[in-house]
């Protein structure tokens, strides 16, 4: 007897996932091994640099622009990271005027009110996971997990192999990321790069002024 | 009246619209999901707030499918 076929033939797993069969399924336990690591990496750059500088003004008070020059990388090691997480949010180069309007309506059928509120004043939409709070913009997305109280910044888009990736309206180019999220919240983070993990002072510190309210009511939200 | 759409450099087109009852409408919509997906595009639905769910033959009673590009890590 043929077996029955399925009414939607439905994929539980998102396909992508395929292309990067070595990297481990992300969950929860999986955030929090990186949240640790990225805490450890960030210290293992902080700490040297100000027991140098401390060590450099202890032997000698005329080493003053060396220990200077020592805090400042501890300083701005962690900024760049935080900068580079940032960048993932970032808005892309705009289309044509009706391509971007139409592709903005379309992303905001897929959202509720508030999320499309939310878009409107800062690009970024925000959509509750099972992992956290997620904020998704036209090329990368922010996590705030349900613990904690770090920001993972994912650099993601829609695959530039395809022909019809390129000139993608901004509203496409997140409803996109959007629906993979939502179709697998882990296989989409599994699959997203991992750019920083950090504090969510540091990250919003970095953020671009007209963004931070986005990651202040994610915040609210987790 | 369910849709077929496919994001893209427009912002969306549709592809197909049909009523279940209407079988040459549904078999033309059929038709232009099955070209997308053998372009590299990957059919989605709607299931609930915040959930989707992709889909390899065309979903007849749905409002809506969403015909996405793939993703990677950028």
């Amino acid at each position: 007897m043929a077996a029955l076929p399925q009414p939607l033939a439905a994929v539980d797993v998102l396909p992508e996932a395929a292309a990067v069969h070595w990297r481990p399924r992300v969950d929860e336990r999986h955030l929090r091994r990186v949240g640790a690591l990225w805490t450890l990496t960030t210290i293992a750059h902080v700490i040297p640099f100000t027991l140098a500088a401390a060590g450099l003004m202890a032997l000698q008070p005329l080493a003053l622009p060396v220990a200077l020059a020592c805090l400042a990388h501890a300083w701005v090691i962690p900024e760049l990271y935080a900068q580079r997480g940032a960048n993932v949010l970032r808005p892309r180069r705009r289309g044509g005027e009706q391509p971007e309007r139409r592709s903005v309506g379309l992303l905001g059928d897929l959202v509720g009110h508030h999320a499309r509120e939310l878009h409107a004043r800062t690009g970024l939409v925000l959509e509750p996971g099972e992992l956290g709070v997620w904020l998704v913009g036209e090329a990368g997305a922010l996590l705030l997990p349900v613990c904690g109280r770090k920001a993972y910044c994912y650099c993601v888009k829609v695959d530039g192999r395809h022909d019809d990736a390129a000139g993608l309206p901004s509203g496409d180019r997140i409803a996109h990321l959007l629906l993979a999220l939502r179709a697998d919240e882990r296989g989409f983070a599994t699959v997203a790069n991992l750019s920083f993990v950090g504090a969510r002072w540091r990250l919003r510190r970095r953020m671009r002024r007209e963004l931070r309210p986005a990651l202040d009511a994610a915040a609210r939200q987790g | 009246m369910s849709k077929l759409i496919r994001m893209d450099h427009t912002g969306h087109s549709t592809l197909a619209e049909w009523t279940a009852e209407d079988r040459q409408a549904v078999a033309r919509a059929e038709r232009a999901f099955r070209e997308e997906l053998e372009r590299g595009y990957l059919g989605m639905v709607s299931t609930g707030p915040g959930h989707a769910e992709q889909v390899r033959e065309l979903p007849i009673d749905s409002d809506l499918v969403i015909l996405r590009l793939p993703i990677s890590g950028g």
